[in-house]
């Protein structure tokens, strides 16, 4: 059965709203800044990439307001938005068949800062009543399933930047078992001194700039936001008459070794895995939207992978997260998102702050400006800390709209 | 060919002793492991009581390292899985690797250590500012839950899909019913599902006593966690990992292992109702008891058992009992049902995996364990809620069932295979 996507809302620190995203990120536009969230002057890392002009009370019931970390704010924002564009009529579909599958990484981790607060410099009875629910890795889907009514199958996966996409190959999963309405992605923010202080005992947040494969390339940035997505059948989306703008064609997952253990990492693995689910060839992939963890190391990994498979210089590859730093769970997602809108206008968005690319890694990185594209399927990659490899392979509208027609 | 899922191995940290047989005695003697909070002073909280392991990490083949760096939960899934590794026979062979993965569920993560580090960064509370170079160097680790699953993956040689499920309380049931997923369809030929939660800590005692979840019978712990109870006043937090080998079921009689049940279906729904509350008709736990079924393709009157969630809140008891009526029909009244929670404790995403254990555990050993603290039935409840004695009947399929907050309902079906009887 074809999967494809029929909706997509899109929270990111380049823009609120898929056009004004896709706008943004097409012209290389950059969110990242000194980080407003906090006073950063005495940490190492003091930039990151932010939303801005994002009000809660906008976009939700106020109500929700105080129960809600931001990272659950704008995951119901993105929800909705990836509903309207869907255009979707969900009381047509039955409750126990339309469900939610999000990824989270770290929690509302704002929330349990400041509940910690309230318990150790206050009291217990300071603690509030949201707390059991607000920041634990699962709210994100309770919450949109309850604003949504979406009763059907419901989880959350968790693997640091790798974890968006297992979520959305998982929502495919489902409507494949005969799910007729999956929502799924996700969002993350960790932008409070506390989430800033893990991130820097990590040892991989840049003290400067986001420059995956440059020769200057010296850790990464945070960012916030993310992205949900629409998924349906081919077949359910032709009968209600929706264009999707693309099929989740392919998926694979994989695991690196124990460090030092002498074997090979499993990137490549991964991506093999993913492009023979989707029963393709590596000359199919138009763009591969890179992971670019940006840290020598890595990127040599990648790059390797990436020339392994597809030959030097074989495929144009970009990174886009250059411009809203790394979003964790909500990575991967959004890439899938710009993925599908590079094969339906035939461009692929350049990578921001990188111009110095080794030679040696043997990388065709669109960078400075936009890139006229032709073909008909992408490759999305998202590693996680620790050693999760996924790979995701997208395939264009009109590809999808012949499945279903055939379906 | 149909791929089905087989458990090989099974591997139990739970309060009442460390060890699957411990574990199985715990619950067939029905002895509660409820107590006084022993972790840290509980004297500012309302609940001051739960189910902890004595959990001695050096005697469960954990290294001074893990022991310093790790958090508890991830101690507990590291000693669990050595216990399932060994009592599968399991041993992942270098060139397959790639085809072995890991499912790990957890509600709460790193919950102790966050909270720890937490107090030396910000100065006992008092820095929103905290200083991040008082931070311990796996401090990252725990920020990302997904570092347990990683700590099982290296320690297993599984180099195949590896995630975190975390689905709030039904979590490890969401992670096993993940994990049989994968094999099913043929994405893995071996994976390693369970979960693990280490919640009791100030925080986490904190978050349940602002909603007043859990019970406040300090004076008398041993009894206090009371599912179908009239009595009943909450639960009791407990602790604790389950993890299981699973396996294609073809592959492990080739290798001649012994199977102790096989996962025959799964389904998960949301309830789209409250963060916390559940609707008294139960019905999307019950839907989620009816696919889980159709996928085992079982009628409801071949179970000869149901481990409930059983959290002794009332609000649960009622919608518990209303979808099991509404899912197995007449049957429901026939069907023993029992919560384990009432001797165990509640250890929120690890307790899906350790019922999974003992429903598996209950089919192949032909015993089901009893429901504690069950002395005074609650008049509106009407199910066999087998109370305080363990029953020896044999029996070839049954189901657990979770529920938790975000609204996530989760079913799951075993059964013996072929061949294999009590």
């Amino acid at each position: 059965m074809t999967v494809v996507v029929t909706g997509m809302g899109v929270v990111a620190p380049t823009g609120l709203g898929l056009d004004r995203y896709w706008a943004a990120t097409l012209r290389g536009e950059s969110g990242i800044r000194r980080i407003r969230a906090f006073d950063p002057t005495r940490y190492p890392t003091r930039h990151a990439g932010e939303v801005t002009g994002f009000e809660p009370a906008d976009h939700l019931p106020g109500r929700l307001v105080p129960q809600t970390d931001r990272m659950t704010q704008f995951a119901l924002a993105a929800a909705d938005w990836a509903l309207a564009d869907a255009a979707v009529d969900l009381d047509a579909i039955p409750a126990l068949d339309r469900g939610v599958v999000t990824a989270g990484a770290s929690g509302g981790f704002g929330f349990g800062q400041r509940e910690l607060q309230h318990l150790w410099g206050e009291s217990p009875k300071k603690v509030s009543a949201y707390m059991s629910f607000a920041w634990f890795y699962a709210v994100n889907t309770g919450q949109i399933s309850i604003r949504h009514g979406l009763s059907g199958p419901t989880s959350v996966y968790v693997g640091e930047q790798a974890g968006g996409l297992d979520a959305l190959a998982h929502a495919r999963r489902q409507v494949r078992s005969g799910t007729r309405l999956m929502l799924s992605g996700g969002t993350d923010c960790s932008l409070c001194p506390y989430g800033m202080a893990a991130q820097l005992a990590g040892g991989r947040l840049s003290p400067g700039a986001y420059r995956p494969f440059d020769d200057r390339a010296s850790g990464h940035l945070p960012g916030e936001g993310g992205a949900m997505l629409v998924l349906e059948s081919a077949g359910h989306a032709r009968d209600r008459g929706r264009h999707p703008y693309g099929e989740i064609a392919g998926f694979g997952s994989t695991f690196d070794p124990r460090p030092g253990s002498g074997r090979p990492p499993n990137l490549r693995r991964a991506v093999e895995q993913a492009l023979a689910d989707a029963g393709t060839e590596p000359g199919e992939i138009a763009l591969v939207l890179a992971d670019g963890a940006g840290r020598p190391e890595a990127d040599a990994a990648e790059a390797a992978v990436l020339t392994e498979v597809f030959g030097p210089r074989g495929v144009p590859v970009t990174v886009p997260k250059t411009g809203t730093g790394r979003l964790y769970s909500g990575a991967g997602p959004l890439d899938v998102v710009t993925a599908l809108l590079a094969l339906r206008d035939g461009l692929a968005p350049p990578t921001t702050y990188v111009d110095r690319v080794p030679e040696a890694y043997g990388l065709d990185l669109v960078t400075n400006r936009p890139r006229p594209l032709t073909g008909t399927a992408a490759l999305v990659l998202a590693r996680g800390h620790h050693g999760f490899n996924s790979a995701l392979v997208v395939r264009s509208a009109d590809r999808a709209v012949a499945a279903g027609a055939a379906a | 060919m149909t791929r089905r899922v087989a458990i090989t191995g099974i591997g139990v940290i739970a309060p009442g002793g460390i060890g699957t047989k411990q574990f199985w005695d715990t619950l067939t003697a029905g002895r509660t492991a409820t107590r006084t909070i022993s972790l840290f002073d509980p004297a500012p909280f309302r609940s001051r009581i739960a189910a902890e392991c004595d959990f001695d990490p050096l005697e469960h083949g954990l290294v001074g390292e893990h022991v310093e760096q790790l958090d508890r939960a991830a101690q507990f899934a590291l000693a669990a899985l050595r216990e399932a590794l060994g009592d599968s026979g399991h041993a992942t062979d270098p060139a397959q690797a790639h085809r072995t993965g890991v499912s790990l569920g957890s509600a709460v993560g790193c919950t102790q250590k966050l909270e720890q580090e937490y107090l030396a960064l910000s100065g006992g509370g008092k820095e929103w500012l905290v200083d991040h170079t008082a931070a311990g160097s796996r401090l990252y680790d725990q920020f990302v839950p997904s570092s347990m699953a990683a700590e099982l993956a290296w320690a297993a040689g599984a180099e195949g899909s590896c995630t975190v499920v975390s689905a709030g309380c039904t979590s490890g049931l969401d992670s096993i019913g993940h994990a049989a997923a994968l094999i099913r369809e043929g994405s893995a030929d071996v994976m390693i599902a369970g979960a693990t939660d280490a919640p009791i800590s100030p925080i986490t005692v904190a978050c349940f006593d602002a909603i007043r979840a859990t019970s406040p019978r300090n004076d008398d712990p041993a009894t206090a966690l009371r599912p179908f109870d009239r009595t009943r006043n909450g639960f009791v937090l407990g602790e604790g990992a389950a993890v299981l080998v699973l396996e294609e079921l073809t592959a492990a009689r080739r290798r001649g292992a012994r199977v102790h049940a096989e996962i025959a279906g799964y389904a998960s729904h949301g309830n789209a109702y409250h963060m916390t509350g559940l609707r008294p008709d139960g019905r999307e736990l019950a839907a989620a008891v009816t696919d889980a079924l159709a996928e085992a393709r079982l009628p409801a009157d071949a179970l000869g058992y149901v481990n409930a969630h059983g959290t002794a809140t009332r609000q649960n008891d009622v919608h518990e009992t209303a979808a099991l009526k509404r899912a197995l029909g007449s049957h429901a009244a026939r069907v023993p049902v029992s919560s384990i929670k009432s001797m165990i404790g509640h250890s929120l995403g690890a307790i899906g995996s350790i019922e999974v254990a003992a429903t598996a555990l209950a089919l192949s050993l032909g015993v089901i364990p009893p429901t504690a603290n069950l002395h005074h039935p609650d008049p509106e409840l009407d199910l066999d809620y087998v109370p305080l004695h363990a029953r020896e009947t044999r029996t070839d399929a049954a189901l657990t069932v979770g529920s938790g907050f975000g609204g996530f309902q989760s079913a799951m079906v075993l059964r013996l295979p072929e061949g294999r009887t009590a």
